[in-house]
């Protein structure tokens, strides 16, 4: 019979508000095999592991019920406090009585009625838990990016820098990612490239990276330490050895009508192309969807100029399976799609654009050369409105509920710099909020409105409408002076909300990372452990896990490194030891559970078996725990019930049911 | 006490796999989203860990449902586990209805970990569904009850 | 039957099989068993008639075990069982020699029975009749009247996996073998617990389906062991019976070669096999045709899949 101690968390009042926590604690030592039950502000602070080392010593516990959040949460933290107590980890059980019950249930007699069959059923799991030991598995000392933009190239270089081999996949053909379409940076104002194009090359450069430009993952297998990824080159139809990048290819090409993604599609460039000027690798993509010798046959121009002859029509993609002991996450961002934003008209008119599109006309690589001016007629604008808030907090489904961080500063940064450059431009932003927490922020905006004389309303504009004489109407209101306000704008642009990367999902599935309703990868913590993703051997950098801007990226990328660092650093992992077991004495050696194993993990071996006295050698199923990750289909598929889960034994779980049902 | 005059409080039991559809209950705690208390979550690995010998227990201890939620197939984080669920869960579903259980007291859905709003909302749908269907006694042992 | 024997005697003198399963005489001529023959003399006693209806393929189990080969004789249908048995490495193929015997169909002795025919001497069979000598006088019935259900249902005269063959078979299939789960699919929800409810109530719990069924074949059953505190339990309840039977009838569900042996055996004449033929129903439906122990390679459909698999909902409410 076990000693078990039952501990129920207040967590505050976010279980005590709705749950009787004094009470479950009485009925609790009502169950058998409890012997100490009591109740504490917070089980997971020190002073409540300290409660239950203290009753471990005192009670002789032997199981620990800790009645509190998630699992997911602080099931770690309540079996490290049992192995300080010296009773083995896997002792312990949690009852999940807020995220399950106090969080869902307002009713405090319900609540407290589920609170108690909660612990229950933790209590009964216990009576049958068993020591159990982990076992060991291997690290791959290698790590694998996805993303190629800051948050990629920081992780990237964080980790080589640490002595690391690590590839990033990039799915452009450059690495650079959205930093490289930004002309300045808030809030010091210095040119986006010019900080940016430096780490590119130390990227490239780096003996420990490898940069795999215009590359997907295909596929991953495994698990933390030992990871397996299909990474998909797709085909460049380019020879990467043997082109210069001269460029030649690209001023030859007769296909030269296609939007240019990096210029948000305000420019155009050839189906040959490099997405811009400081691209690494500085090696042009052939477009197949638009290359007039891909579609019709004819053609083959490029490959007629290319002194490198390095134009390769027939290559295929190329499919590169490498081991990884840890990936990164640094999908990064895009900005959301305005087709159901029809009140900015920004599908009717050429001068309502969006931020990100105003950063490509300010730049001087960009489609105007750095001149401000109106796209539809070249006009050099005298009214530019900033509306912000473009789909961000909005809680309708066409927008996001969230703050996208980064636009209010931004905004700021583009009304100055405006200003600054053509003093004789009137600007007017409209806001909701101006949010500006982070270093030197509030300074920067206030100089937009004190020393640039940004006009800024608290208001919403509620319809841009296109004029007869080429302007655009812009009604909206101002919240403070209480009235509306029209005003004849050449320009309008929106601050629109920052989505994920729209591949991501597929990302996270692969991985099996979790993912928020909004397509933000979920952290293992929101607070504690904010750069790494619950499963484990995945981190985060960068947007992928929330909107955040450069200086915050850069800073999470270095985190993300330092934790896969720490990952790679170890020798050896320990390896769950919720692994399937086979009962030698009631397996048939049918091999059926061989068959459903994802793993391989179960091999079959001839053996001596001395079943009640009865001695024959046996076909008998036998597990690699280092291979086994416990998910348990063997033991459903064994008829006689002789594989069985530790940690999850039939056992165990009718228990659970038991107590449930009773 | 006659039995008319009790209210009926269904006893539900949800199976639900460690990294897909036990992440979204905790999501939908956390998001708030309320469902009855009469769901009671048992937390397994995968949900190709759930033996029908489990589902067949509970209704036997006075369970009036089960439900299995599993990660989304395709997203298993053992890769193929909920492939394997489905086709269990087929027989096993297909087996209680043509011995004349009624069909709405067992159900498999598929939760993401994002999922906490399908979560509550299907919670909630089950618990209705087996209030209307009342107290199990085709498939239990009738002692259990009272 | 007199060629079966002195094939066996063969066998067994030039050393080819150390022993030989096939059936003897029971106590009455229509109730032949199951025996393992270790000598020429006990080979006398061997029988191979229309009651000869069990299927030998589990006994080769503990056979596997023994030193040197066994004789078994399987009809055509016993040789799915022996197949699927193999397939689950129960048997070594090493160890057997089968000589597949002709099967015109097994004869039903209920059947007999109902066909109102008492006190029973002797039965001898002819091509499509069957002669019975009672205490009242001779009758004679038809042979397709008084078969086993199973054979109404027969999956062919082809031995699926042989040695050598004695004696001509004969397809004895005039039914759909889903009709009967098609009758029940039917039912309202309330008939079906109905029918089942009376049928399985029934049930005491022998195990002789368990102890008959070639798929039953693990060495300890999950109901005798204590993995699933599910050991030793008796019918106290209707829940017991419908849990044991749904179980056996999941655990065997892509192994069972729907050999029909476990009705045939229940001495409640519980039409077990209603169970089995369900899930096969279902396969079929679902997952595509597939037929249990037609060889020893293909793996079951509960431990494949494909992407596309129905939905839980789907499959239950396909009708």
């Amino acid at each position: 019979m076990q000693r078990i101690g039952v501990f129920v968390c207040h967590c505050g009042s976010n279980i005590a508000a709705t749950v009787d926590v004094e009470r479950v604690a009485q009925y609790a030592l009502l169950e058998p095999g409890v012997v100490h039950a009591e109740d504490y502000q917070y089980m997971c602070s020190e002073a409540g592991q300290m409660k239950i080392i203290e009753a471990v010593k005192e009670k002789n516990l032997t199981g620990i019920v800790v009645c509190s959040c998630s699992p997911r949460m602080h099931e770690t933290t309540f079996r490290n406090a049992a192995k300080r107590a010296g009773i083995n980890p896997y002792m312990v059980e949690i009852a999940n009585i807020r995220e399950h019950c106090s969080w869902i249930h307002k009713d405090k007699e319900e609540g407290t009625e589920k609170a108690v069959i909660l612990a229950r059923a933790a209590i009964a799991k216990v009576n049958l838990n068993t020591p159990l030991v982990p076992g060991e598995s291997r690290v791959t000392k290698r790590a694998l990016i996805i993303g190629g933009g800051i948050a990629g190239i920081q992780t990237a270089l964080d980790i080589a820098d640490a002595g690391y081999e690590v590839d990033i996949v990039e799915k452009t053909p450059s690495i650079g990612g959205r930093m490289s379409q930004l002309d300045k940076t808030f809030p010091t104002l210095d040119c986006s490239a010019c900080i940016l194009t430096p780490k590119m090359v130390d990227a490239a450069a780096h003996e420990k990276i490898n940069i795999y430009t215009y590359s997907e993952v295909d596929k991953v297998s495994g698990f933390v330490g030992d990871f397996t990824v299909d990474i998909r080159k797709k085909a460049r139809s380019i020879d990467m050895d043997k082109c210069t990048g001269c460029g030649v290819c690209s001023e030859k090409c007769p296909m030269k009508k296609i939007p240019s993604e990096f210029n948000r599609g305000l420019g155009n460039r050839s189906a040959i192309y490099t997405p811009f000027a400081q691209a690494i690798p500085n090696v042009p993509v052939i477009d197949r969807e638009n290359c007039i010798k891909f579609k019709t046959g004819k053609c083959g121009l490029c490959s007629t100029v290319c002194q490198a002859g390095a134009i390769d029509y027939e290559q295929e993609d190329e499919i590169i399976s490498e081991k990884y002991g840890a990936i990164v996450v640094a999908t990064g961002f895009d900005t959301i799609k305005l087709d159901d934003f029809d009140e900015y008209a920004y599908n009717q008119s050429k001068d309502v654009i969006t931020s990100l599109e105003l950063e490509r006309v300010m730049n001087a690589a960009g489609p105007t050369k750095g001149h401000l001016e109106r796209l539809s007629d070249g006009k050099h604008p005298e009214e530019i409105v900033f509306i912000q808030c473009v789909g961000s907090r909005d809680v309708t489904c066409r927008g996001k509920e969230y703050c996208s961080k980064v636009c209010c500063m931004y905004t700021a940064k583009h009304a100055m710099l405006i200003r600054d450059k053509y003093p004789d431009v009137n600007v007017t932003v409209f806001y909701i909020d101006v949010r500006t927490p982070g270093k030197n922020f509030d300074e920067f905006y206030r100089r937009a409105v004190e020393e640039y004389n940004v006009n800024y309303v608290k208001g919403q504009v509620g319809k841009v409408a296109p004029m007869e004489n080429g302007k655009l109407l812009v009604q909206g209101v101002d919240l403070l002076d209480n009235r509306q306000i029209l005003k004849e704008a050449d320009m309008v642009v929106l601050a629109t909300a920052i989505e994920p990367e729209a591949g991501v999902r597929k990302i996270a599935t692969m991985l099996t990372a979790s993912i928020d309703t909004n397509d933000f990868l979920t952290e293992a913590h929101p607070k504690l452990r904010p750069v790494e993703s619950p499963t484990a051997g995945v981190f985060l950098s960068g947007v992928c896990q929330g909107p955040k801007d450069i200086p915050e990226t850069v800073a999470q990328a270095g985190a993300a490194a330092v934790k896969a660092i720490g990952l790679l650093a170890k020798d050896k992992l320990l390896t769950n030891p919720c692994t399937a077991q086979a009962d030698e004495l009631l397996c048939n050696g049918c091999s059926t559970c061989a068959n459903v194993c994802p793993y391989g993990a179960i091999a079959y071996e001839e053996k001596e078996i001395n079943d009640h006295g009865i001695r024959e050698t046996r076909r008998v199923a036998a597990v690699n725990t280092a291979l086994c990750q416990g998910c348990g289909a063997c033991t459903v598929t064994c008829p006689s019930g002789a594989m069985d889960l530790q940690g999850f034994s039939n056992r165990q779980i009718l228990a659970e049911v038991d107590a449930i049902c009773r | 006490m006659s039995i008319e005059n009790k209210e009926f409080k269904p006893k539900i039991v949800a199976f639900c796999c460690n990294w897909c559809s036990y992440a979204g209950a905790d999501l939908a705690g956390s998001s708030r989203l309320a469902y009855p208390a009469d769901v009671k979550i048992i937390r397994v690995p995968c949900s190709c860990r759930v033996n029908p010998m489990f589902i067949l227990r509970a209704f036997e201890k006075g369970a009036d449902g089960v439900i299995l939620c599993g990660c989304h197939p395709g997203d298993c984080h053992y890769s193929t586990g909920n492939y394997y669920t489905r086709r269990r869960m087929s027989l096993l579903f297909s087996m209680l209805d043509y011995i004349g259980v009624e069909n709405g007291r067992t159900r498999v859905e598929w939760v993401s970990a994002a999922e906490g709003v399908k979560f509550s909302t299907t919670m909630n749908d089950f618990a209705k569904t087996i209030h209307s269907l009342g107290e199990n006694v085709r498939l239990g042992d009738i002692r259990c009850k009272n | 039957m007199q060629e079966l024997i002195t094939r066996g005697k063969e066998l067994l003198a030039d050393g080819s099989v150390v022993g030989i399963l096939g059936w003897k005489e029971g106590d009455f001529s229509y109730n032949p068993e199951p025996a393992f023959f270790q000598n020429e003399e006990e080979l006398d006693k061997f029988i191979y008639d229309g009651f000869c209806g069990a299927n030998l393929s589990k006994f080769m189990i503990e056979a596997s075990k023994k030193e040197g080969k066994t004789l078994v004789f399987l009809k055509p249908c016993d040789t799915y069982s022996f197949n699927q048995l193999l397939k689950e490495h129960r048997i070594d193929r090493e160890k057997a020699y089968i000589i597949g015997v002709g099967c015109s169909g097994k004869l039903s002795l209920d059947k007999i029975k109902e066909a109102g025919v008492k006190g029973i001497q002797k039965i001898t069979e002819e091509e499509d009749k069957i002669h019975v000598e009672t205490l009242y006088g001779d009758k004679t019935l038809n042979r397709s009247d008084v078969l086993l259900d199973r054979c109404h249902v027969c999956k062919g005269k082809e031995h699926r996996i042989f040695d050598e063959i004695i004696g001509e078979s004969k397809e004895t299939n005039d039914k759909d073998k889903f009709s009967e789960v098609e009758a029940i699919e039917k039912m309202s929800s309330e008939e079906k617990f109905l029918f089942f409810q009376k049928e399985l109530s029934k049930c005491i719990r022998c195990n002789a389906c368990r102890n008959v069924c070639p798929a039953c074949s693990c060495r300890k059953c999950v109901f005798d062991s204590n993995k699933f505190d599910s050991a030793q339990k008796v019918n106290t309840n209707s829940f017991e019976e419908k849990m044991f039977h749904i179980i056996r009838a999941f655990h065997v569900a892509g192994r069972c070669t729907d050999c029909g042996e476990c009705s045939r055996v229940c001495p409640e004449g519980i039409p077990l096999h209603l169970f089995n033929r369900k899930f096969i129903k279902d396969i079929d439906e679902l997952y595509g045709e597939f037929r249990a122990g037609e060889d020893a390679e293909t793996v079951g459909p509960l431990t494949e899949f494909t992407f596309d698999d129905a939905e839980p909902q789907e499959a239950v409410e396909r009708g």
